[in-house]
C-alpha cells in the first residue's frame, strides 16, 4: 500500500517504528528473559547503583533489581495504555458516527452529554471514577478510557457529519442502501482513517496519563508497578539515589516519544493532503527555476509576457500548466484569455506578479515585462510595491478572497496604506470614494460591514474596489464573475467595462465563457493544454475561427435563442499537462490532424494582427464544423 | 389524454429555524412555495433559476431525501407517499451536480454500481455482471473502469459513472440537479448529448435542473423559471427566452452572455434578491421590476396558463 | 455583546447542573460504607450509624442529592473529616495557589506556542521550524512529573538556583520575589506539555490558513510578508486557536495536579490526591465540583473572546 511505503520513506516515523517494535519485542519476551524476579525484596541491597553485579541497573529502595521491575513495568504500562486507547477508540467512534449520521435530536442528546464530560478538566473525572472505584490499575484504565471517549466521540461526530452530507450518501440510499448498511459500508471506510490518527497521536498521551496516575499512588499498587508507580515510589530518594528515578522517566519519555514520531508518521501517511503537497506553506513570490532563460520584450505594450513557463513539481511529476505564453496588453485594452480548466490560464495570470503558490510552483523560463523591467526574477522588494500599486488582481469567489475577520472597509484603507502613507481618516474618505466607484448603495454605512454581512455581487464589488485603490495601471481579473448568478454577472460585466473607459485601465480577463469574452474583451487569446493556440481581435476570431480547437469549442457552446438541438462536442480529454503528446495537444482530439501535427513543436505564427499554432488551419471559406 | 410520468402537487418545502427559548415559535424558511408541475412520459422538463431559487430543495424532495412540508408526488398516476428512498428509488433516480463527490472515494465502481442492482432488484451475482455490462455499454464507458477507484476518472468519466448507477436501478424517470455545470465545456456537450441519447433509446422522462439558460433551452422541451422558491414562468423552450412574458425571465435572458450583444446592466435598480428570513408580501420580485405596481405589493401573483400553454405568474406581463 | 454573554452564562446553567450529578453519582457509586470508610475500620457500629445519618445516607438517593444540591447550591460543601474544617474554606484557600501556578503558566504557554507555531510555519521546513518540532516533540513526549523532578535535581539540587519546593520560604519574606523564585521550576514543567500542544496546533492552522484565497488577496494588494503572516494569518488562524487555548486549559488544570505533588505546592490538586488516598469522599467531592464549575466559567470566557475575534458567531 503506498500509506505504508509513504510511512517507511519518513526516517523519523521509521525510527519511532524500530524503537516501538523492539519495546514491544521485548515486553512481550519479558516472561521469558532470564531476569531477576521484579518484587522480590532484598532490603541488603538497597539503591545499588547502575552496572553493579548482578544489577546491571542498579536496584530500587527495597533492592530488588531495577532492570527487571522496568521491563516488567513496561510491559504493564504498554498493556494499560495501549488497552485505554482501544477502548476509548471505539466507543468514542461508535458515539460519534452515531451522532453524526443520524443528526437531530439523537445528536442533540449524544453532544449535550459529551460537552458534559468535557465541562471537567480530564484529571478531574479521571479523580472521581479512581476515588468511586478505588485506586487499582484497573480502575485507572477504565478512569483514563473514559475521559478520552468525549474527544474522540467529538472528532469523529466532526468528520461523520461532513461524510453524511456527502452526495454519494444521497446516492448510496438512492440505490436502496438502509441506514444500517450506509453506516457500515459507506461512513466506516471513510471514518477508519481518522480514528486510525486520532489514536495513533492519542496512544502516547494514555500511556502518560496511566503513568501520571500510578505515579499519585492511584494506579498500580505495590509490590506490582508499572513505570508510573517506579517513578512514584523512587521519588523519595530523587536526590540521594537520582538513577531509580531517571531509569523508569527515560523508559516512558523513550516509549512515548517512539510512539508520537510513529503517529505523526501514521498521520502525515494517511492525510491526502499532505501528499498533494497541499500543506505546504507557499512562499512571498513564486520560486523561479535558476536555469531560466529571460526573453527580450516581443511586443510593444505596458506589460507583455514573453515565452512564460511556469511549472508544478510535485515529487517527480512535473506539470507544465504553462508552456511558453506570449501576449502583451497595451493601456486602454482588455484582453482575453479563453480556456477550459487545466488549460494554465490562471497560472499564466498568478505568475506575473508571483502569486503562484510556491513549492509546488515554478516559473522555469521566458519573462514578464513590466515597462520594461523583468518581473521574472525581480527581487522581492520590487515585485511587492508593485503588486497591489501598479498591477492588481480580481479573484474568482469574493468569499473566499476577502479576509473573513477584517471588515471590508479596513481591508480597502490597508490596500492603501500598504504603499502610500496616509492617515486614518483620509483613508476612510478614500475607502468610501471606492465603494461609490464600483457603484454599492449607502457606502458610508457599508463600509464597517464584514464580507459575509454582502451578498456575493456586492463582495465581487468590494474586490474590484480593492483592486481600484491605488489606481493601478494594469488590472488582472481572473474570472471574477465565474461564481456569481448570471443577473448580477452582467451588473459586474458592465460595471468593469465602464471603469476600464473611464480610466484607462488596460485589463487581462481571464474566463471561459465566449459570452463574456465577446461582450468586454477588445482581443483574446485561446489556451489549450497551457499555450496560446490562437490569438486575434475579439470579433475576427469569433467570427471566424481558424485553430480547430477554437471552432470546435465555439460551437460546443450552446447559444441562447436557438431553441432545443443537439450539440457539437469534442470527443476525447484534454491531455493531463503532466504528459503532454510531441506536437499539437489538440492533435488526438482533432479531426484535421495528420501525422506531421503529431511531430515536434508546432510555433506560434502571427499573421498581421492574429496569431495562430495550427498546421491544418481552419480555411476562412470553410463552413463551421 | 395520457397520465403524466410525474405529476407534483402543491409541493412545498419550509425549513424549521430552530425554537426560540422563549416567545413565539419562529415561522421557518419557505425555500419552495406550493408546486404543481406535470411531466409527460418522454418529455425533458427544464428548470431554471439563480443560486437560492429552490431548485435543489425541489429536486431533493422528488426523490424522497428530503421530506416534502405539504403537497404529494406521483409517478405514472400512483401516488409516492411512502418517504423510503428505496421505494423511490426504483421509480425515479438522481443524477448529481458533483459528479465526484457522488461516488464513494473508498469503493471500486464496481461495487458502486452493484448497490442498487443488488438492493433495489435483488439480482444475484451472474446477473449483476451481465447488467452492469450492459449499462457501460450504453453509456460507452470501458469495462475495465469498474474495478478502479473514483479518483482515477475526470469530471466527465465521473458523471458518466454517476449516469450509469442511476440507470441501473431502471428507474424511468430522471432528476438532472445540474449535472454538467462542474464540466468543461468540451466535455458538458458529450455528456449532454449522452443524456438525449438514452433517452430517445431508453424512453426516459427528465427534469433538467440548470442555472444555465442556454443548456436547459438546449436540451428542454418545456422550462420552468423558478424566482425565490415560486415557478413564475413555465412555457415551451423555444418560446420562453425568445419571447419571454415574465419581467424576470427577460432580466435573465437579457443578462445572458451572449457574444455580440453591447455590455450594459440590463437591470436599473442594482439590488439582488430578496430576504429568505424576511420575504416580502406580494410578488417576490417586485423591488428589482420595472413594472411594479401597488397590485405587485398587495397580492401574490398565481402561475396562469389555463388557456394557452405558455403560464406565467405576474400581474403585468410582457406582450399583453 | 451583553446579551451574548448573559446567553453562555443562561445557557452554562444546565452543564453545571450536570455536572453536578456526574459528581454526585460518580461518589454514590463508591463500593461499601461511607461511614466506615469515613470513620476507619475502629469506629463502632453505633458511630458509623449516626455518621450515616448526619450525612443522610440513609435517605434515598434522589432525595440525598436534592439535599445535597441546596447545600452545594448555599456554598456549604460539608465537612472535612480528616482536616475538620469546612470544605469550602479549604478548597478556596487551596484553589488560589493552584490559580496562581496554572494562570502563570497558562499565559506562558499560550505565548510561547502560538509564537512559536506562527514562526514554525513560517519557516516551513527551515531550521527554526525543525528546531521548534523537534522541542515541541520532546515536550509532548516527557512526563510533566518526570521533568519536574528532573529540573528540582539540575536547578534546585545540583545548581542550587531555585527553591526546590512549597510555594513560600519556611523562613523569610512572603514577598512576590518569593513567590517568583518558587514558582519558577513549577511554572515552567507545567507549560512544557501545553507550549507543544498548542505550538503544533498553531503551526498546523497557520499553514491550513496560509494556503487560502484570502493570503494572496493580501499578496496581491502588496502587503508585506511580515503582514501577512501576522496580521491576516495569525488573525486567521486564532479562529481554530482560541479553542484549543480553552481546551488546554483543562489541561494545565490537570497537569497541575502531578507539578504541585512534585513540587509540594499547595494547591487543590495535591489536597485532592491526598483526599482520596485518606478516602476523604466530602473533599474529593467538594474539589472537584468547585473546579469543573470554575473551568466552566472560564470557558465561557474563551467562548466571549472567539466572538470577539470572529464576527460570523452570531452575537
Amino acid at each position: 500500500m503506498s500509506a505504508l511505503a509513504l510511512l517507511a520513506r519518513n526516517r523519523l516515523a521509521l525510527g519511532g517504528l524500530i524503537v516501538m517494535a523492539l519495546v514491544v519485542l521485548l515486553a512481550i519476551l519479558t516472561p521469558l528473559l532470564p531476569l531477576a524476579p521484579p518484587n522480590v525484596t532484598d532490603t541488603g541491597n538497597r539503591f545499588l547503583p547502575p552496572f553493579s553485579p548482578g544489577a546491571p541497573l542498579g536496584t530500587d529502595h527495597l533492592g530488588r533489581d531495577l532492570l527487571s521491575r522496568l521491563m516488567w513495568g513496561t510491559r504493564l504500562s504498554l498493556a494499560v495504555g495501549i488497552a485505554a486507547a482501544f477502548v476509548a477508540a471505539t466507543i468514542g467512534a461508535a458515539i460519534g458516527i452515531v451522532a453524526g449520521y443520524y443528526g437531530g435530536r439523537t445528536d442533540n442528546v449524544i453532544m449535550r452529554g459529551v460537552d458534559m464530560l468535557m465541562a471537567f478538566p480530564y484529571i478531574l473525572l479521571a479523580l472521581a471514577i479512581v476515588a468511586a472505584l478505588g485506586p487499582g490499575l484497573m480502575n485507572a484504565l477504565i478512569a483514563v478510557a473514559a475521559v478520552n471517549i468525549p474527544f474522540f466521540a467529538r472528532n469523529i461526530r466532526g468528520i461523520t457529519v461532513g461524510i453524511a452530507h456527502k452526495e454519494f450518501v444521497d446516492a448510496a440510499r438512492l440505490s436502496g442502501m438502509s441506514d444500517a448498511r450506509i453506516i457500515l459500508t459507506e461512513i466506516l471506510p471513510n471514518v477508519v482513517p481518522v480514528i486510525v490518527i486520532a489514536m495513533s497521536t492519542t496512544v502516547g498521551w494514555m500511556i502518560l496519563e496511566t503513568a501520571g496516575l500510578s505515579f499519585l499512588g492511584l494506579g498500580s499498587q505495590p509490590p506490582v508497578a508499572d513505570l508510573g508507580s517506579m517513578l512514584g515510589e523512587a521519588r523519595a530518594a530523587l536526590i540521594t539515589n537520582p538513577h531509580t528515578s531517571i531509569v523508569p522517566g527515560l523508559m516512558i519519555l523513550v516509549i512515548v516519544m517512539a510512539i508520537n514520531l510513529l503517529g505523526d508518521g501514521i498521520r502525515d501517511a494517511l492525510d491526502p493532503r499532505l501528499k498533494s503537497g497541499a500543506l505546504n506553506r507557499p512562499l512571498p513570490a513564486t520560486l523561479v527555476a535558476p536555469d531560466r532563460q529571460p526573453e527580450s520584450q516581443q511586443n510593444d505594450g505596458i506589460l507583455t509576457l514573453d515565452n512564460l513557463q511556469t511549472q508544478f513539481r510535485v515529487k517527480h511529476r512535473t506539470y507544465r500548466a504553462v508552456g511558453g505564453v506570449t501576449l502583451s496588453v497595451k493601456p486602454g485594452e482588455c484582453l482575453g484569455i479563453i480556456g477550459e480548466s487545466g488549460s494554465g490560464k490562471s497560472v499564466t495570470a498568478l505568475s506575473v506578479m508571483g502569486l503562484v503558490a510556491s513549492p509546488p510552483g515554478l516559473v522555469t523560463g521566458g519573462s514578464v515585462h513590466y515597462r520594461g523591467d523583468d518581473l521574472i526574477g525581480a527581487p522581492y522588494r520590487q515585485l511587492r510595491s508593485l503588486r497591489g500599486s501598479q498591477i492588481a488582481y480580481i479573484f474568482q469567489d469574493p468569499l473566499a478572497t476577502l479576509h473573513p475577520l477584517y471588515r471590508i472597509g479596513d481591508q480597502l484603507i490597508e490596500a492603501i496604506a500598504v504603499h502610500h502613507s496616509i492617515s486614518r481618516a483620509e483613508g476612510r474618505k478614500r475607502a468610501i470614494d471606492l465603494l461609490n466607484a464600483v457603484r454599492i448603495p449607502n457606502a458610508a454605512s457599508r463600509i464597517d460591514d464584514y464580507p459575509h454581512e454582502m451578498s456575493g455581487g456586492m463582495r465581487q464589488r468590494v474586490g474590484i474596489a480593492m483592486a481600484l485603490a491605488n489606481d493601478p495601471e494594469v488590472i488582472i481579473a481572473d474570472e471574477p464573475t465565474t461564481a456569481l448568478d448570471v443577473t448580477v454577472q452582467a451588473q459586474i460585466l458592465s460595471l468593469l467595462d465602464d471603469l476600464r473607459r473611464d480610466r484607462g485601465l488596460a485589463i487581462i480577463f481571464i474566463t471561459h465563457d465566449f459570452g463574456v469574452v465577446g461582450q468586454l474583451c477588445d482581443r483574446v487569446a485561446v489556451m489549450y493544454a497551457g499555450r496560446i493556440v490562437e490569438q486575434g481581435p475579439t470579433r475576427a476570431i469569433l467570427d471566424a475561427p481558424r485553430h480547430p480547437y477554437t471552432a470546435r469549442l465555439m460551437a460546443c457552446v450552446p447559444e441562447l435563442g436557438a431553441g432545443k438541438r443537439r450539440l457539437e462536442a469534442i470527443p476525447g480529454l484534454p491531455p493531463p499537462v503532466d504528459d503532454l503528446p510531441p506536437g499539437c495537444a489538440f492533435a488526438p482530439r482533432c479531426d484535421r490532424a495528420t501525422d506531421t501535427c503529431r511531430r515536434g513543436d508546432i510555433a506560434l505564427e502571427s499573421a498581421g494582427d492574429r496569431a495562430l499554432r495550427c498546421l491544418q488551419p481552419v480555411q476562412p471559406q470553410e463552413a463551421m464544423p | 389524454m395520457t397520465t403524466p410520468a410525474l405529476r407534483l402537487e402543491n409541493l412545498s418545502k419550509t425549513f424549521p429555524l430552530g425554537r426560540r427559548l422563549f416567545g413565539p415559535e419562529r415561522p421557518g424558511v419557505r425555500a419552495v412555495h406550493p408546486v404543481t408541475l406535470e411531466v409527460m412520459p418522454g418529455e425533458t422538463l427544464g428548470i431554471v433559476g439563480e443560486s437560492g431559487c429552490g431548485k435543489s430543495t425541489l429536486a431533493r424532495m422528488l426523490v424522497g431525501l428530503l421530506p416534502p412540508t405539504t403537497g404529494t408526488i406521483q409517478i405514472e398516476g400512483r401516488a409516492l407517499d411512502n418517504a423510503d428512498p428505496a421505494v423511490f428509488g426504483k421509480r425515479i433516480q438522481y443524477v448529481f451536480q458533483d459528479p465526484i463527490s457522488s461516488l464513494n472515494p473508498r469503493k471500486t465502481i464496481r461495487q458502486i454500481m452493484e448497490a442498487p442492482l443488488k438492493l433495489l432488484h435483488g439480482m444475484d451475482r451472474a446477473a449483476r455482471a451481465k447488467r452492469i455490462a450492459e449499462i457501460f455499454a450504453t453509456v460507452s464507458l470501458r469495462e475495465e473502469f469498474l474495478d478502479r477507484y473514483p479518483h482515477e476518472f475526470s469530471g466527465g468519466q465521473a458523471q458518466r459513472i454517476g449516469i450509469a448507477r442511476a440507470l441501473a436501478a431502471e428507474a424511468r424517470i430522471l432528476i438532472l440537479d445540474e449535472p454538467v455545470s462542474a464540466l468543461d465545456v468540451s466535455v458538458q456537450a458529450q455528456v449532454l448529448n449522452l443524456l438525449a441519447d438514452l433517452k430517445a433509446r431508453l424512453g426516459l422522462t427528465y427534469l433538467f435542473i440548470s442555472h444555465d439558460l442556454a443548456v436547459v433551452e438546449a436540451v428542454s422541451d418545456r422550462v420552468a423559471v423558478l424566482y425565490f422558491g415560486s415557478v413564475v414562468e413555465l412555457g415551451r423552450a423555444e418560446d420562453i427566452f425568445r419571447a419571454p412574458r415574465h419581467p424576470y425571465t427577460k432580466l435573465l435572458a437579457d443578462s445572458a452572455p451572449v457574444v455580440g450583444r453591447p455590455l450594459t446592466a440590463p437591470e436599473a435598480r442594482e439590488t439582488e434578491l430578496p430576504d429568505p428570513l424576511n420575504p416580502p408580501g406580494g410578488c417576490a420580485f417586485r423591488a428589482r421590476c420595472p413594472r411594479a405596481s401597488d397590485l405587485c405589493a398587495a397580492k401574490v401573483p398565481v402561475l396562469d396558463g389555463a388557456g394557452g400553454r405558455h403560464a406565467v405568474a405576474c400581474h403585468h406581463p410582457l406582450q399583453d | 455583546m451583553t446579551r451574548y454573554i448573559l446567553r453562555r452564562l443562561i445557557s452554562a446553567i444546565p452543564v453545571l447542573f450536570g455536572i453536578s450529578v456526574i459528581v454526585f453519582a460518580i461518589m454514590a457509586l463508591i463500593p461499601g460504607d461511607p461511614a466506615t470508610a469515613i470513620l476507619g475500620s475502629f469506629a463502632t457500629p453505633e458511630n458509623v450509624a449516626r455518621l450515616n445519618e448526619d450525612l443522610g445516607l440513609d435517605k434515598p438517593l434522589v432525595q440525598q442529592y436534592v439535599i445535597w444540591l441546596g447545600n452545594l447550591l448555599q456554598g456549604d460543601l460539608g465537612r472535612s473529616f480528616n482536616l475538620n474544617r469546612p470544605v469550602l474554606d479549604e478548597v478556596l484557600e487551596r484553589f488560589n495557589a493552584t490559580l496562581v501556578l496554572a494562570g502563570t503558566s497558562f499565559v506562558l504557554c499560550s505565548i510561547l506556542g502560538i509564537v512559536a507555531g506562527v514562526v514554525s510555519a513560517a519557516n516551513q521546513y527551515g531550521t527554526a521550524d525543525r528546531a521548534i518540532t523537534f522541542v515541541v516533540l520532546l515536550g509532548i513526549s516527557i512526563p510533566s512529573f518526570f521533568l519536574g523532578m528532573m529540573m528540582i535535581l539540575t536547578f534546585a539540587v545540583n545548581l542550587r538556583m531555585f527553591p526546590a519546593s512549597g510555594m513560600w520560604p519556611i523562613f523569610g519574606d512572603r514577598d512576590l520575589w518569593a513567590l517568583l523564585r518558587h514558582l519558577t521550576l513549577p511554572a515552567l514543567a507545567l507549560s512544557v506539555v501545553a507550549t507543544g500542544v498548542i505550538a503544533r496546533l498553531s503551526r498546523s492552522a497557520m499553514l491550513e490558513v496560509l494556503r487560502q484565497d484570502f493570503i494572496r488577496t493580501a499578496r496581491a494588494k502588496g502587503v508585506p510578508e511580515r503582514g501577512v503572516i501576522w496580521r491576516h494569518a495569525l488573525r486567521a488562524a486564532m479562529v481554530s486557536i482560541i479553542p484549543v487555548l480553552g481546551i488546554q486549559a483543562g489541561f494545565v488544570l490537570s497537569g497541575a495536579v502531578y507539578i504541585e505533588v512534585v513540587f509540594q505546592w499547595p494547591g487543590i490538586g495535591r489536597m485532592l490526591v491526598d483526599a482520596i488516598l485518606r478516602r476523604d469522599i466530602l473533599l474529593v467531592q467538594g474539589g472537584v465540583i468547585f473546579v469543573a464549575a470554575c473551568y466552566v466559567l472560564f470557558n465561557i470566557v474563551v467562548d466571549v473572546a472567539q466572538s470577539l475575534l470572529d464576527p460570523r458567531i452570531k452575537t
